[in-house]
């Protein structure tokens, strides 16, 4: 089932925790909502699943409006944060819950529930207490419980916000596949873009109520199209410099930015990946090596720092007759085959494989 | 040591020993000898003169019957009043939630007699709605009703002032998860939310049903003392100890008392569930914190 929200807002007192939200999620899609916390995504979560109601928009379901139905009737499957078991149910009657109350006939609610015990591989757990199970099980029953009305859509707030990073990515994975088997519609929040870009075939970024960015996760890491998104997505060094002619400039190098075409020079911000960064030795003279023929594209630098990440060096360099500094990672089979040390002193030339250009809105023109 | 005091906490034995010794001696004067010394004074004449004194007396046997009717009625109305009231101010933030708070605490802050005086100046023949009751032949004061009303307000704090602090530490969420997974409101409530305060609802119960029973003061200013029809337990107690009739004043006096231990060993025991039940809820949120 495809789901449809419109211009939805929606306040909390004087915080507005959504500013006309617009978002499609495709039928059979596993979409995650990625923001920092206070951007929105549980809100517009919980009023896809009618836990919460929009001051304004439209909500549909497969071209249905659905905007001002209960939670009860929306056929939706939520996993909250915090699992939210019933903790004085065994695990057969949390899981058993919807069917119970929709009057299910006894021998029906046995079948599906043994059916779901095998499917999140807790069989033989069913007479346990939620207080005897660990995060990983607790997290797996959520789920069950969810499922067992068959939802057309299933919901889930920070999924594995409380495990520890083993379980984790187990569980992820898990997911993953139990998704591809059963093909439901899937929307999860989530804070952590490593889980959002591993699990999920379309992201969201949100931020301060609104959409950032929606695509696919490559299209979301590669084309950022916000500063924000570039920020959020890890680790990045943001320079200031001026654009002009369809050209940016950092240190003397030019970055294509065909956006901007005007002669008029104007203030930009160039942002650089430390991975989409390149070491190359320098000569005595302090000149890049022409490598072929691209001397002006790389930058003079010095090392000031090299730590190590597991399997990657991040090293902290500055640009020679300059105070900034600039991070660049050289994973460790790289480095092995760099024609220098990596050592604090060492001269460098950085050449920028990939840079990305944002002009500033209009208001900070000077 | 495996003691969670830090030394600095620890006095020296002799100054340990001497406390102790104070407050076993402050608890004996003041509880226990005039607890025991109300049972010996009722079956010193032996247990037949004891079931006498209660059994004979058709005015005892009335008081009797009148708080065991009364007192049940009040805790009813305080259980759903109890259970109502904790829900609106666990579950829902609006203008004036805490004053409403606070007024819940009002019959713990005034005396017993204001309150009885209170219903008197409302329900009394003089009273605001004198006229309306006197109408409609309804006889509130000096009669059950009364009782009843009197009775109500001095423990109305008793049931949801216990169940407030655990419905807001359990939280909104499970039965947010009811709700999503289709369950209607009342399923809700009896499935999900009576469940997990069952042993603080049945703490606030047992409270209020011993502060029901023992109740004085309000009650003796809206009964009019009408022996064998609006005498109650404690006023039949005072009635008969006024009267020099002592060993039958005693016997009374030795129920109530004897239904203070009862509440005192069901207090107990439920204390003890409710102290496993929110380990329980601690220990569930840390492991779902930090363990898989």
């Amino acid at each position: 089932m495809s789901i449809h929200v419109r211009d939805i807002t929606k306040s909390f007192g004087a915080f507005k925790a959504l500013d006309r939200v617009s978002l499609d999620v495709p039928d059979g899609t596993l979409l995650a909502l990625l923001g920092p916390s206070g951007s929105g995504k549980t809100t517009l979560l919980r009023i896809i699943a009618g836990l919460e109601f929009p001051d304004e928009g439209v909500i549909e379901e497969d071209g249905k409006d659905i905007t001002d139905r209960h939670a009860r009737q929306r056929e939706v499957g939520f996993v909250f944060q915090h699992y939210a078991l019933f903790r004085h149910m065994s695990v057969f009657e949390n899981i058993a819950f919807g069917l119970r109350v929709r009057k299910t006939p006894q021998t029906e609610v046995r079948a599906r529930v043994d059916e779901l015990l095998r499917l999140v591989r807790l069989e033989g757990l069913g007479g346990r207490k939620p207080a005897q199970l660990s995060g990983g099980q607790r997290q797996r029953v959520a789920l069950a419980r969810a499922l067992a009305i068959r939802p057309k859509i299933l919901l889930l707030d920070e999924p594995f916000g409380a495990l520890d990073a083993k379980v984790r990515v187990e569980l992820r994975q898990w997911l993953r596949r139990l998704h591809d088997e059963i093909g439901m519609t899937s929307v999860f929040v989530t804070h952590d873009q490593e889980e959002a870009f591993e699990l999920a075939d379309e992201v969201v970024v949100m931020n301060h109520g609104r959409i950032e960015q929606q695509g696919t996760p490559d299209a979301v890491f590669d084309q950022p199209a916000t500063p924000f998104v570039m920020d959020f997505l890890g680790n990045v060094n943001v320079f200031h410099g001026r654009v002009e002619n369809g050209r940016a400039f950092w240190h003397g190098i030019p970055i294509d930015y065909p956006d901007y075409p005007h002669a008029q020079a104007r203030e930009a911000r160039v942002y650089l990946r430390p991975h989409e960064l390149e070491l190359s030795p320098l000569t005595g003279h302090g000149q890049p090596v022409a490598g072929d023929g691209k001397a002006a594209e790389s930058l003079a630098a010095s090392i000031l720092r090299v730590s190590r990440f597991g399997a990657i060096f991040r090293v902290t360099c500055r640009p020679h007759g300059s105070n900034e500094e600039l991070q660049v990672d050289v994973p460790a089979e790289v480095a092995q085959r760099l024609r220098f040390a990596l050592e604090v002193g060492t001269h460098v030339a950085i050449t920028p494989r990939k840079a990305r250009v944002f002009v500033p809105g209009p208001e900070y023109v000077i | 040591m495996s003691s969670p005091h830090s030394r600095a906490t620890h006095a020296s034995p002799a100054i340990n020993a001497g406390l102790v010794a104070a407050a076993a001696a402050i608890v004996g004067l003041l509880i226990v000898v005039p607890l025991a010394s109300v049972f010996y004074e009722a079956l010193a004449g032996g247990v037949s003169a004891w079931w006498a004194a209660l059994s004979h007396d058709p005015d005892t046997r009335h008081a009797i019957w009148l708080s065991l009717t009364v007192a049940p009625v009040a805790v009813a109305v305080n259980t759903v009043f109890g259970i109502a009231a904790a829900w609106l101010v666990a579950r829902f933030r609006f203008p004036g939630r805490s004053v409403l708070i606070s007024f819940f605490d009002v019959p713990f802050s005034v005396s017993p007699v204001v309150a009885g005086l209170a219903l008197v100046l409302i329900f009394g023949r003089q009273g605001l709605l004198g006229p309306t009751l006197a109408w409609l032949d309804w006889k509130v004061i000096f009669s059950w009703p009364g009782l009843v009303l009197a009775t109500t307000f001095v423990t109305l704090p008793l049931v949801v002032r216990e169940l407030i602090p655990v419905m807001e530490a359990i939280g909104p969420d499970e039965e947010m998860a009811a709700v999503s997974l289709g369950a209607s409101g009342w399923q809700v409530f009896w499935r999900v939310t009576l469940p997990n305060i069952r042993w603080a609802l049945l703490h606030g119960i047992v409270l209020a049903n011993a502060r029901a029973m023992g109740e004085f003061g309000a009650v003796y200013v809206v009964s009019g003392h009408i022996a064998g029809a609006t005498d109650t337990m404690p006023l039949r107690v005072e009635k008969l100890f006024q009267e020099y009739r002592q060993p039958a004043s005693m016997a009374v006096a030795s129920v109530l008392a004897g239904l203070a231990l009862v509440t005192l060993v069901a207090k107990f025991v439920i204390e003890r569930r409710l102290e496993a039940e929110s380990r329980d809820l601690a220990a569930a949120r840390a492991t779902g914190e930090t363990h898989a």
